[in-house]
């Protein structure tokens, strides 16, 4: 008996069916819809997606095949029809085996749209870290910081070039932003009048280390209601070994009681980065590959907004990943899915960024296709006033994009901004057959280009982790529509219509 | 009552291509990161 028409349907890039700790799951990726299993379904989706490897007819024989050759249970014709059926309902409410949406592909106007820019202020750093793309904070060019008149332009050409958007974005970077913290006040207040003029919102983040978050400047960040991303790396061994001072000393001691004071400042902050929040950031290496207990130490802290990230790094440095360590970083995510889910039972709470995941609330299609922006969307400024495709790639020639202090500086290189719009998803042939493709967006340019040297090449170690944090994720969004029954969608309602 | 799938979340991701694009919502990398695409991990504002 044929069941279900397969053709030209490949389950395994469009429906990722899985094992997390005890539970089944199994997740739509084209209508972003997510199931729970029983094992013997699990089984079944399995088989088929084995028997599509090998042949093009899905039939309950092949599928008993295959469920005897993996040593699984076969199973009667009842219970199969009886499983596929409910496939069948859920395939026709159109929340498993959905179709792609066709012909999809980003339509850009002429000029590119900059509604956002990272704006470093300060190409110096008072810490030596690492890691640091930053070259520790030079960029690979001399110590400088930016003067006013160019972080004037700088807004200047965010609001000219954002044309009918009315919301930007200004993220003081550097380097250490701090150490040019005049120039970060002048250019806020600059900014919201500039902005104001325009009738156009600019929303400021600012990334620091901390080191000189003294009480003036918390108090200022709270009153100006600038979201703040804050570097600390976890435990003080882990923090202290790559992030020192100049002169070695590590700058935990320095930094946490800071960091702690100020994230108490804002208890509200929104785990999805909306309105003025703070973020607690750090970056695990080879080094500490149970980083699991850096987060866990961070959220022993009070800490509740907590992004821990892979590094991204040369294969000649030290502390980069080496074969082998991919499985001990999938148990480390394992191990902290669960810690955050007994925590939270426990009503101590934290979040963790990667794992949150609004599948139903998520941005829409468009921008999950496009992905972060960088180059058209988004630019970076060096503290000389050059333009470049985002933070990661500031100081790189082959990628520079214009400057400020051209005769017309919102004309940008046109074949640099081609290149980075049209590194999208579709453009990527290995995204395209990937189950994470719409939350991942092909992932990171910049760490593509560095591992691959291609825009359409993808960093298959970061592919790795994005799909092991995008599983457990989705785990821990499962458990806790378990735990609380009335989140759990009413399977009688109708398919809810996404606004976005 | 289904006996062998728990749908927990039903979403509709392919219908947004009429109704996105709006461009509100905040640039990926500038959130939490600034080294990673964190799109999934986002919300739509609109
Ligand atoms: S970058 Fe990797 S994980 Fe992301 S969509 Fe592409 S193949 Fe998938
Ligand atoms: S290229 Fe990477 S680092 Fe740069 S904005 Fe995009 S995601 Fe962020």
């Amino acid at each position: 008996m044929e069941l279900l028409n397969f053709e030209r349907y490949r389950l395994k890039k469009n429906v990722h069916s899985y094992l997390q700790g005890d539970l089944f799951i199994a997740h739509d990726v084209n209508s972003g819809s997510l199931h729970l299993l029983d094992e013997r379904t699990f089984n079944v989706l399995k088989a088929i997606e084995d028997l599509q490897e090998v042949e093009e007819k899905v039939t309950s024989a092949g599928i008993n095949q295959i469920l005897r050759q993996t040593r699984k249970l076969a199973l009667t014709e009842e219970e199969l029809a009886e499983i596929i059926e409910e496939m069948e309902e859920l395939r026709q409410e159109g929340t498993l085996f959905s179709e792609e949406a066709e012909g999809i592909t980003p339509n850009y106007p002429e000029k590119p749209i900059v509604k956002a820019i990272c704006l470093h202020v300060a190409h110096d750093c008072n810490l030596r870290c690492e890691y640091c793309f930053a070259g520790t904070g030079a960029f690979g060019g001399s110590r400088t910081l930016m003067d006013l008149e160019t972080g004037k332009k700088g807004i200047d050409f965010v609001l000219e070039s954002s044309g009918h958007r009315n919301h930007c974005e200004v993220d003081f970077f550097g380097g250490e932003p701090l150490l040019n913290f005049g120039v970060v006040k002048a250019l806020v207040e600059y900014g919201k009048k500039a902005g104001s003029a325009k009738n156009k919102t600019i929303k400021f983040t600012l990334t620091t280390n901390g080191v000189l978050l003294n009480e003036e400047i918390q108090n200022y960040l709270e009153e100006e209601e600038i979201s703040v991303v804050l570097s600390l790396d976890g435990r003080p061994e882990v923090h202290d070994r790559m992030r020192p001072y100049a002169n070695g000393r590590g700058s935990y001691a320095k930094i946490t009681p800071l960091i702690k004071q100020f994230t108490t400042k804002r208890p509200e902050s929104s785990p999805y980065a909306l309105g003025t929040y703070y973020y607690v950031r750090g970056t695990y290496t080879h080094y500490n590959l149970d980083f699991d207990r850096d987060v866990i130490h961070m959220a022993d802290l009070g800490i509740k907004q907590i992004s821990v990230e892979p590094v991204v790094a040369g294969p000649e440095d030290a502390y980069a990943f080496q074969e082998g360590d991919i499985d001990k970083i999938r148990e480390a995510y394992d191990r902290l899915g669960e810690e955050l889910l007994k925590r939270r039972a426990q009503d101590r709470n934290f979040n963790f960024f990667h794992f949150n995941v609004a599948l139903d609330q998520g941005p829409c299609l468009l921008k999950r296709l496009s992905g972060c922006g960088a180059g058209h969307e988004y630019v970076a400024i060096s503290p000389e006033g050059d333009l470049y495709p985002c933070h990661q790639f500031v100081g790189q020639e082959a990628y520079k994009l214009g400057s400020l202090y051209n005769e017309n500086p919102l004309q940008l290189k046109p074949e640099v901004v081609k290149d980075f719009r049209s590194a999208n998803v579709y453009a990527k042939s290995t995204c395209r057959e990937c189950w994470a493709r719409f939350a991942c967006s092909g992932g990171c340019h910049a760490a593509n280009v560095a591992s691959t040297q291609k825009l359409t090449e993808v960093y298959t170690l970061g592919c790795e982790l994005q799909k092991k944090r995008l599983e457990v994720a989705l785990y821990i969004k499962i458990k806790e529509s378990l735990q609380n029954n009335d989140r759990l969608a009413d399977v009688s309602s109708p398919v809810p219509e996404i606004r976005c | 009552m289904a006996k062998h799938i728990q749908t927990i979340v039903k979403a509709n991701l392919s219908a947004t291509v009429k109704t996105g694009g709006c461009g509100k919502c905040q640039t990926s990398c500038q959130s939490a990161c600034k080294t990673s695409c964190t799109v999934g991990n986002q919300v739509c504002v609109k």
